[in-house]
């Protein structure tokens, strides 16, 4: 039987949201405040959501302890106390909560064996939240 | 179509075992899950239902049945409960959260006639949870 299992977790980094290919002043129109030159920062909340038949012998979809290690090791260690703007991944990409959903949900499809990746969801503040499922339309 | 939630809690022990494996095998696979003695959470179940607008009611669903149901049906069964040694279901069957938000299905599913079950979604802790839509 297929189940879906969601584990949240947190990390905090700073961004500036600009794109060099725009001028001082569209980049201060389209990006207002997240424009500021010195950054700013958040503390995100990442869900992640596998999914697959549940195993009967293990009762699981996948071992928690291998997710959680993947997602310290790959993303959390890699994103967390980092400026965004700083890191390869966003050379040419600006550091939007899209792009980050996108960025880690590509990280997660890519790399980690256990259990495909249904979805990534973002918390960057209280009140924003993102959903990316590699393109497909989210489940209901 | 109309999607209501009812959520619900109650508090249960469980531990991760399967008597296939040896010990070591238990150990490293189930972790400190592997206690024999049982350790508990506050689960909270979410249990969606779908439906059209009754024209008369304005309801989905009379959500004091629904509240009656998921009591009867499933918290009187788990609340305050060892799954592995009270519950039925958890005698041959490791009650992992994906197991028991399938069981929780099972249990509703045949006795909801008020309204169509969409989705299942039991939080173990509030940073784990499993949705299950009884899809084989």
């Amino acid at each position: 039987m297929k189940a879906y299992l969601t584990r949240r977790y947190w990390f905090s980094a700073s961004h500036r949201l600009h794109n060099d290919s725009m001028s001082e002043e569209e980049n201060r129109t389209v990006y207002g405040k997240c424009n500021n030159p010195h950054g700013h920062g958040h503390n995100y909340a990442l869900e992640v959501t596998v999914a697959g038949k549940v195993d009967p012998s293990t009762g699981m979809v996948c071992n928690l302890a291998d997710l959680d290690a993947f997602i310290h090791e790959r993303i959390v260690e890699r994103f967390g106390h980092e400026n965004l703007n700083m890191l390869s991944e966003f050379n040419n990409v600006v550091p939007t909560t899209e792009n980050l959903c996108i960025e880690i949900y590509n990280v997660i499809a890519r790399e980690f064996q256990h259990a495909p990746v249904e979805k990534i969801r973002m918390e960057e503040t209280t009140c924003n939240s993102f959903e990316y499922a590699g393109g497909r339309e989210l489940r209901a | 179509m109309v999607y209501l939630t009812r959520k619900a809690e109650f508090s249960a022990s469980h531990y991760y075992h399967n008597p296939e494996f040896d010990i070591e095998e238990n150990k490293r696979i189930f972790g400190k899950c592997n206690n024999p003695h049982g350790h508990g959470h506050n689960y909270t179940l979410e249990v969606t239902v779908r439906g059209q607008v009754d024209q008369r009611s304005g309801f989905v669903v009379d959500l004091k049945e629904l509240k009656e149901v998921m009591n009867r049906e499933v918290i009187d069964a788990v609340d305050h409960r060892f799954l592995n040694k009270e519950v039925n279901e958890f005698r041959d069957r490791i009650p992992t959260t994906e197991n028991l938000a399938i069981t929780i299905w099972n249990w509703l599913q045949p006795k909801l006639q008020v309204a169509e079950l969409h989705r299942i979604r039991l939080y173990e802790t509030q940073d784990l949870f499993v949705d299950y839509y009884g899809e084989p």
